[in-house]
This record gives C-alpha cells, structure tokens and sequence, in this order.
C-alpha cells in the first residue's frame, strides 16, 4: 500500500522524523518497501505570473516574459510554447538548484534573463512535460511552490502482510503508530448530515450470512460534474490512484482513508431496489472494465429488480455507474464477510482494491461511519441532498476474549517483560482487557481478523516490545548422538567419487521441454504442469540426460571442447496412486577422454572409460545386459542391474542425438538410481591363508558374440572348489583366429585355506572350468 | 724379487686406460691370470729354497695385494662412472605437467548445502527428505494456509493438477517429519523449491534449507541465538548479528523476516518464527508441553554472498568458465 506521509501525520504526528518514522514501521511489521520524496530537494521556487510576453528580437521561439514573483517583476525569457501573459507557473529565481541545473543570471541571445519558468520535468515531478507547469488560477504569486504543491511529502510503500488488513488505510496505519508510539490519534470531524430529502433505496438482504451490515443512502441534485478539490487529488495520486470524476474520487478518497470500500449507483438507473443474493443460474453481468462475465451461483451479487448490478466487494456493474450526467446517487457502505470474497476476483482474472480489502477483512464496526464521511464529502464537494440511512443488520463476526498467559509470554520469547508493560501495549493497541493472577483477557477490536489465538497476542506483545530487544540465545539441550548406519552411504559419497574422476556437477532446472522426454527418453506421458514459466519448461523431468545435453550444448557453444558433467537429483514419475519420485544420479561424457596434453596420446572417451565410472559408482555389484534405449547406440548400451534389479543405463549417445545437438565427438551417458549406489555392507574379515596361492592362465576361443560377463558368472555360479577368482585380461581378434571368433584369456587364481595346494588338484580346477566355458558358450581351448 | 714392485704402477696405469669392465678383466689377466706377472712369480717360489721362500713369498703378495687394489679402485670407479651416466640419460624435466584428468568440481549451491548441514550436523540436526511435487495438504494445508487464504497468492504455485504442486518452500518437511517422529527434533531440511516468478534476481526453481527444532523449552531468544551462531561460523565473522523484523507466515507465530548485517546495511536472508499450534495440531504434538521453532534459508542467497557471485542466473546456467571457479 501506497501513501503520502504528510495524509499519514494529518491523523497522527509522532515525534520522530521520516526516516525514523519508516524504521519504526519497519521494525514493528509494517514493512516500508520504499520511501520516496516526492520531490527532489529544491528551494527558491515560487509562483510567478507572466504580466507581458513579448517575442525575443533575435530567436522565433523564444520569448521575453516579465513575470510577477510577487515583491517584485522579473524579466525572463523563456522557450515554453505555453508561456503566455496570465499564465501562473513555477518560477525559479536566480540562485535556485533544480536537478541538474543551476539558476544563474544569464544572456539569452542577447536579453538579460532573471530567473527559468518551470515544466513538471524541470522540478523533478515528472519524466516528461509538454511546457510549463501550468497553475490554477487562485494560485497566490510568490508562494513557495514547494508550500501549494505540498511537495514536502514523501511516499511511503509498504509491504503488508495478508494479516494486516487493519493496515490496507491511513487510518490503520495510524492506529498502529499509536500503538507503538502511544501518540494521539486525530481523526477528521464527521457530522451527521441535515436529511434534506427523505427519498430512499429499499435494502433486502438475502444473504445476511455473507452480508451482515449493508447501510446505504440516496443523494440527490448531486453535481457529477465539479472537479475534485487538489489536496483531494493529490492524496490521490500519491496512493497510485488518478483521479476520475468526483463522486468516484470521494468513494476511492474514503476506501483509502478508512480502509472501507464503497460503491456509488446512479439512482436513476437502479431499478426499484437493492437485493444482496448469491447470483442465479446464467446470469450475466457487465462490469465497469469492460468485461462481461458470467456469474456463478457463489457469487454474491448486488441487484435490483431487473437482475445483478454488481459483483459485491469486487467491482460495480457499467450500467448503473455514476457518470457527468448523474444527478443523483445511491451510495453504498456494507460489510462482506472474507470467506465469500475469497477467490473470486481472482477467479474472474482481477484484483481490485475492493476485492483485496473484503478478502482480507474489513473493518465491520466502521460501516456506517464510512457511509457518513463519504455523505460529508459529496455533500461538500458535490453537493446535493441526502436521504435517511437504509440499513440491514445481521450477525457480524464476535470478537472472542482471548486468554495470555503472563508466563506463557515471556517463555515463548524467552525474555523477561515488565507486566505492566503488557498493560500498556495491549491498551496502546485499542484491545479491552482484564487481568487477574497474571492472565490477561483480552478482546481485540472489530477490525482485527487475527487475534484469534494466545500467539497471535504474544507476537503483538513481541513486535510492539521490540524484537530487537530479544536477545540471541543459544539453546540448552540434552545431548544425544545422531544415527549413523555405516552401511548406508550418504550421497555426498557419490558426488566426491565423480568429483574426482573429473566430473563437474551442475544443476538443472527438473522441468524440460516436453520433446526431451518424448523423444530422447520415450516417455510419452510426461507429468505436464499447469501453469508453467515457459512452454520449454512444461513437464517434469523423468530423467537427467536432457539438462546434461543442454548444458553440453550450451558450453560447446562458448568454445569448450570437452565435458564431464553429473547432476544428482530428482526424477518424476507418475503412479496409479500419485507421483513418485526416484534420485538419480547421471554423468555426460564428451569429447577427448584427456585433456590435451604432452603426456598422452589423443583419444576419444570409449565406452569402456565410462564404464570404469559405473562399476566404481556401482561399487563393481553391476550387471550389464544388453537392452535398447532410445536415446543410446543400440551397439553401445547396457542396460544396468544391481541384484537383479534394472537400475540404469550407460552407453552412446546414439548418431542421430549425436547430429541433433550438433556434436562433433562421441558422447557418453549414464545414470543410476541413487537408492541403489547408497548400500553397502559393512567389512567383515576373513581369516588370511597361510598357504601361498596358485595362478593359472587360460586362454579360449569362442563366438565373437558370446557375452564374457556370461561366462565369468558361470564359472562363478559352478563354485569351483579352490578357485578363488578369474579375469579377463585380453581379448584378441585377428590373425591366427577365424572371422567371428574371438580369442579370450582368463587368469584364474586358486587357493587352499588348509594346505598348500598341489598342482593336480589346481589342474582338476582348471580342467572343471574348461568343460563348463567348452559347455555352455562352445569354447576351445586355444594352443 | 724386488724388481715385482714396479708392477704396481705399471698395473695402475694400465688398469686406468680400461673404460669399461671387460677392459678391466683383460687388464687383470696380465698381472692375476693363469699366466699372469704375478701367478708366474708365486709358481717360482717353488725354486727358492725353505729359507727364502716366506720372505720372498711375502714380498710377492704384498704386490700382489697392491695390484688387486688398483683392481678394485679402478673397478669403483667404472660402476660409478656407468651409474652417474645412467643416472644423467634418466633425468626429468620436473615441471613439465603430470599426466591428467580434468579437474571435476561441485557446484557452488552444493558446497553451500554441504557447509550448512555440516554445521547444523554438528550440534546433532539431522538431514530430512521430503517430495517435491507435494500435496495441497502438505504444501498449505497442513501449515495453516487453507484454501482460499490470501497467503496461497503470496506464494506463486505451479500446479501439477487439482491437489498437487510443486512446492513453494521446504517447510512441509516440517510436516512429515513430525508426523512420523516424537520431539525432541532437530532437522534441517535441504531442498529444491519452486515458485512461478523468472528475472534477474528470482529462479523458477531455487533452492532452501528449512530448520526445525522441537523441545519443551525452545524460544524465540533461542531461534535468533541459532541462526546468529549459524551465520556467524558459516561466513566465519565472528561480528555478523541478526536482525529480526516482524512478518507473517501461516505456519509460525511469532513470526520474522531475518536479516543479517552486512557491509554496514541489512540483509534479508530468510523468514523464521516459532511454530504455529495450528501446525503442531496437525501432527498431534501437544503445543502445551513443546515450543519449536522453524526457519528457513534462502540457499542461493547464502551461496552468492558467500562467493561474491552477483547474478543468480548463474547458478542454473552451468557456463563451465563459472562452475569451474568453485574447485576446491
């Protein structure tokens, strides 16, 4: 909320200075977002009124002004095209500092100049201005600009918080400057009107539950057409509201002084009377923005004979607006309870002040208030004659007595208050409270909506207080030590792990454009947001590799030639009973499998480099089965399982991603559930043989296409008695083997924990191991 | 016999031409081989008769003895020689590079998160989870914000459908940690957040850590002694204060924006309060017999003060050049 201070010290001046002023607003919870002046610092500015203009003898566009300042005439000339005898207009007199320009006694093209006649610019009040500003005519020569305009003013924004809705008007803020200053509040005389007239708008509200208090009036022989007073325009203005026409500046001049909406009907065009009822079906309404809406049979509506008129709290109807041909009114003050204006002007596309304050709350013990001051103000601004108060009064919300406990108090924020202090800011605050035994029974006023509840009187005892006053203290607590499972890994574990084979981490954004789970994951039925950012960011990701990619790319744009990149984080996925979502933890590697370098030779990360990172990340417990993914070489995938369970996926990025993205060099990815990676078991020993071990080498022919994984945990899975391990440790293809075989050799290592172990027993071993590779995957033992 | 010892010298100066050791062995033949100067002078011993024999015998060895040290020094010397040439042909230029991999890194949200839990691990908060795509219930319901109510407006939702969003804060963490533990309870919560709001200095997806501490006497005094001392050891300035000023959440009261002092002005760093009997209702955790309190801290906003990092967008742009800066 907007507003100008000086409106703000008209119903309370505080001892303290702007700035003080806003850092107790500040620190009490009333936030000032911003603090303005309204206009820059500047003096020797008054009203001058230009006596003669006559054109300069040597420049077609300017003229030589004598212009009145009032003790004496000065001669000026001046460039203005609006400049013109009669005019009143800001004058700057000789020695005045403007932004950016010093007043000085100048020539002009020859012609002895006194002073600059001022545009809005020049002051520093607007950004643009078409010539001088121009002045009403009652403006009185020689006054101190800063004085007429009131320009000694700051604007204040503040940033409420949705319980202060006592705050949405000066008159909250006020209040709540005498609760934390205890000054005087002075509130404008309001006097019951003469009812000249005794015409009146027949009321019937239906729906009392929502409307409890409707109090409204007619005026008649209003002139629709006068101008607002200025200060009233200002103060206006310096709330962000321009001004429009009279009556509809009185109604706004009365929402922002006493927080309460209003809402002026041409009497003219209102059809018999005022219902207030929830809308029927199919009816329509036509509001003042333009919009034609359909109402919902939640909406409550004010209506007259002919059907709705308005969107109650919300916005009035355009056919029953007051216009310049208005002659007479009906002005309407009424309280709506915030749960049924909750939500609907947003449901409708638009949040209007009115709309904002019922939502929030309004003030239901000021109704009738507001629907005098504003009667007080048309009366005197417009004039007119006004009728008797219609009113409807139901049930308006009960202000319970809330309990505060004295000790609850000070233990909560851990301080000690003086009791009588507590007193005295609840007084200071307009709560009525009795106290006995150090509990306070306190009942808040009816335009507090948030005291409800001990804390929420406890926070208003903190804030007033001072929470600058509460100490920071450490606490006391009893010391027990944390879980901590060693066989279950943090996933810090993992990050260091590919931190140091050389991956960089990044984060990316979990939702993607849909393409990147469509096509490069085939996932066609992503989870789709609502209402997302941008339409590349629409659905959740199912998995990592599209941000990696896109990191990629965005790199390789900035002239990198390589990438080790991980992310770990969330994919998404929906279930039949609701989303789920799974860590995972994906690595993208592009490009050389070193840096460059004196040392080495240059080569393209292969799969098997990537692999080593998988077997480390999967502490070597991975299986790798040949499946397809949409995204991968279907020559360079594997599909990866951990006891049996698929778990991820490695390989290459497949040629047509590959052009897709426009990658020079092969691209490498996997990704892995987290939950999997983070098991591990705890180390138990195992007695160390005595008995020295035995290796043997065995080397064997089979089909290029046999799978050697497949052999190793066959020969796993025979539990060979002695052998201890076997491994692969090379592969040859080529000369001396036939096309579509391959030749593989195993080291076998064999042990005896009981003796040491002799060479027929060893060789039984391998003889075993031979049958089962000769077996199962038609192995030859090569010569 | 005393003409023998001039073979010593000569033997020396032999010995000294020899470059290399099979040099040295043929050097040697001459003066200790089968048919050597001085084999051939032990073999005439047995001419002498018994009287001569031990004098002269003694005076054979003596040179003897004279010549196979010559022998050995001249052997030194050739291995030595061999070694210090090996020695020379193998030396490094010791700066050249190592052989390496690249340097990998973590990104700079990761290091702050790291340094958070580390710090709040050490006064025993343990680390809690929670999904993202969250229920209406957890999200606001749960936290005192129920439909309709102006706060929900405050928080700029992504929907996922009718009654899932993507969370607006960690603090439903909160939620479903207490439904499932009895206080006493300290935890932080880490984690992504969402909210629908894109500049220069808002993320569609930032990141925050929720704090949370339930005990029988938990204070207000004790929230701000907490996030001073975290301040204090993350950015290790010992003269770093906290400011709190008034504020709303549904979920806590009273309730604070946080500020910490910062280059001779504040710094809003997050909200905080003590947690909300609403809250506690929800979770059935009598609000008579424990007090908690409950924060929660912007995680980019700690990352950028700490590291001087001016632009938030950097964070989720991933330029290498950038991330490649927080190697430790």
């Amino acid at each position: 909320m907007q507003f100008s201070e000086n409106w703000l010290r008209s119903f309370i001046n505080p001892e303290m200075d702007t700035q003080a002023l806003s850092h107790a607003l500040t620190m009490t919870g009333l936030e000032v977002e911003e603090l303005t002046p309204v206009a820059p610092a500047f003096e020797k500015i008054v009203i001058g009124e230009i006596v003669s203009a006559v054109k300069h003898p040597d420049a077609d566009r300017l003229q030589v002004c004598q212009v009145n300042v009032g003790h004496e005439t000065l001669q000026i000339v001046c460039g203005a095209s609006n400049a013109r005898v009669g005019l009143k207009a800001p004058c700057a007199l000789v020695g005045a500092e403007l932004p950016g320009i010093s007043i000085k006694q100048a020539k002009v093209r020859g012609v002895e100049s006194f002073g600059m006649m001022c545009s809005s610019k020049e002051l520093g009040l607007a950004t643009e201005a078409a010539g001088l500003l121009e002045l009403p005519a009652h403006a009185s020569v020689g006054q101190d600009i800063r004085t007429f305009l009131d320009l000694n003013d700051h604007l204040i924004t503040l940033k409420l918080t949705p319980n202060r809705a006592d705050c949405l008007s000066i008159l909250g803020v006020a209040r709540d400057v005498v609760a934390m200053t205890g000054a005087p509040l002075m509130l404008p005389e309001v006097a019951t009107p003469n009812l000249a007239t005794d015409n009146t708008m027949p009321v019937h509200v239906l729906a009392t539950e929502s409307c409890p208090a409707y109090y409204g009036r007619v005026i008649e022989g209003v002139n629709a057409q006068t101008t607002s007073p200025d200060w009233m325009v200002r103060r206006l203005e310096r709330s962000g509201i321009l001004s429009i026409s009279a009556l509809v500046d009185i109604t706004n001049y009365v929402l922002l002084e006493l927080g309460q909406p209003m809402h002026a009907f041409d009497l003219d065009k209102l059809q018999k009377r005022i219902e207030v009822r929830f809308a029927q079906k199919d009816e329509q309404l036509s509001l003042l923005n333009g919009n034609t809406i359909k109402l919902a049979q939640d909406d409550l509506v004010i209506a007259d004979a002919t059907g709705p008129i308005a969107l109650a709290g919300v916005m009035g109807g355009e056919p029953t607006s007051v216009s310049d041909t208005t002659t007479s009114i009906f002005l309407e003050s009424a309280f709506f309870t915030p749960d049924v204006i909750a939500g609907k002007a947003r449901r409708i596309g638009l949040s209007t002040d009115s709309s904002y304050r019922f939502e929030r709350g309004v003030d239901f013990g000021n109704t009738k208030h507001a629907l005098e001051r504003a009667t007080q103000l048309v009366l005197s601004i417009c004039g007119g004659s006004a009728g008797p108060i219609t009113q409807s009064l139901a049930n308006l919300p009960v202000r319970n007595q809330v309990k505060l406990r004295y000790n609850r108090l000070q233990s909560v924020l851990g301080i000690e208050i003086p009791y009588a202090t507590v007193g005295q800011l609840l007084t200071q605050l307009g709560f009525t409270f009795t106290d006995q035994d150090h509990v306070f029974l306190v009942q808040a006023p009816s335009y507090r909506f948030d005291i409800a509840r001990e804390e929420d009187l406890i926070e208003e005892i903190a804030r007033l207080y001072g929470y600058d006053k509460i100490p920071a203290i450490t606490p006391h607590a009893n010391l027990a030590m944390l879980e901590c499972a060693e066989s279950i890994q943090n996933s810090a574990v993992l990050r260091d792990a590919l931190q140091s084979q050389g991956y960089q981490e990044v984060i990316t954004y979990s939702f993607v454009e849909e393409a990147w789970e469509r096509d490069l994951l085939g996932n066609p039925l992503p989870i789709r947001l609502k209402n997302p950012i941008a339409s590349n960011l629409s659905v959740m990701r199912s998995g990592l590799w599209g941000g990696l990619l896109d990191v990629l790319s965005y790199n390789l744009n900035r002239k990198q030639d390589r990438a080790l990149l991980f992310e770990i984080g969330s994919s998404y996925h929906a279930t039949a009973s609701g989303y789920e979502e799974q860590q995972k933890v994906a690595g993208l590697f592009y490009g050389d499998f070193q840096p460059e370098q004196w040392s080495s030779s240059k080569r393209e990360v292969d799969f098997y480099d990537v692999k080593a990172t998988v077997d480390m990340l999967t502490h070597h417990q991975a299986e790798y089965r040949v499946e397809s993914h949409s995204a991968l070489h279907p020559g360079q995938t594997a599909r990866i399982y951990i006891d049996g369970q698929a778990q991820g996926w490695l390989g290459k990025l497949h040629p047509k991603w590959q052009q897709h993205y426009n990658l020079a060099k092969s691209t490498f990815l996997f990704e892995l559930n987290v939950q999997a990676l983070l098991a591990t078991s705890v180390p138990s020993y195992q007695e160390v043989s005595k008995f020295l071990g035995v290796r043997r080498d065995i080397a064997v022919i089979v089909d290029v296409n046999i799978q050697v994984q497949s052999m190793i945990q066959a020969v796993k899975n025979a539990n060979i008695p002695l052998l201890q391990h076997i491994q692969l440790f090379d592969v040859y293809q080529g000369k001396g083997i036939a096309e579509n075989k391959k030749s593989l050799a195993f080291l076998v290592l064999m042990q005896d924990t009981h003796k040491t172990l002799v060479d027929t027993e060893a060789e039984a071993a391998m003889a075993e191991l031979l049958k089962i590779l000769e077996n199962q995957f038609g192995a030859e033992l090569r010569n | 016999m005393s003409d023998l010892n001039h073979l010593i010298a000569e033997a020396q100066t032999d010995f000294s031409a020899c470059l290399d050791l099979p040099a040295l062995e043929n050097a040697k033949a001459k003066y200790l081989g089968k048919t050597g100067l001085l084999t051939d002078a032990l073999k005439g011993l047995g001419k002498l008769t018994a009287e001569e024999r031990p004098a002269a015998g003694a005076a054979i060895n003596v040179v003897k003895q004279g010549v196979e040290q010559a022998l050995n020094a001249r052997r030194d010397a050739i291995l030595e020689a061999a070694q210090a040439k090996q020695l020379a042909s193998e030396s490094l230029d010791v700066t050249l590079p190592a052989r390496t991999q690249s340097q990998g890194g973590l990104h700079p949200v990761t290091l702050t998160l790291q340094r958070i839990e580390q710090l709040f691990h050490s006064i025993g908060f343990d680390v809690a989870n929670g999904p993202e795509i969250e229920t209406d219930f957890y999200n606001f319901t749960a936290l005192n914000i129920p439909e309709n109510h102006p706060a929900r407006a405050m928080h700029d939702t992504f929907y996922v459908d009718e009654t899932h969003v993507l969370r607006t804060h960690t603090s439903p963490v909160q939620v479903h940690y207490m439904q499932n533990k009895q206080p006493p309870l300290k935890i932080i919560a880490p984690g992504r957040v969402y909210r629908v709001d894109s500049d220069a200095t808002h993320s569609p997806m930032f990141h925050q850590v929720e704090g949370l501490w339930v005990d029988e006497h938990i204070s207000f005094a004790n929230l701000k002694g907490v996030v001073q001392d975290f301040l204090q050891k993350f950015f290790e300035r010992d003269d770093l204060t906290v400011r709190f000023r008034p504020s709303f959440f549904p979920f806590t009261e009273p309730s604070a924006e946080m500020d910490m002092s910062w280059n001779g002005g504040w710094l809003e760093i997050g909200g905080c309060g003590m947690v909300h009997p609403e809250v506690f209702k929800h979770v059935n955790i009598d609000s008579e017999q424990y007090r908690g309190f409950a924060f929660g801290l912007g995680v980019e906003r700690l990352a950028m003060l700490r590291y001087g990092v001016n632009d938030l967008r950097h964070f989720f742009n991933n330029d290498l050049r950038f991330l490649q800066q927080f190697i430790k």
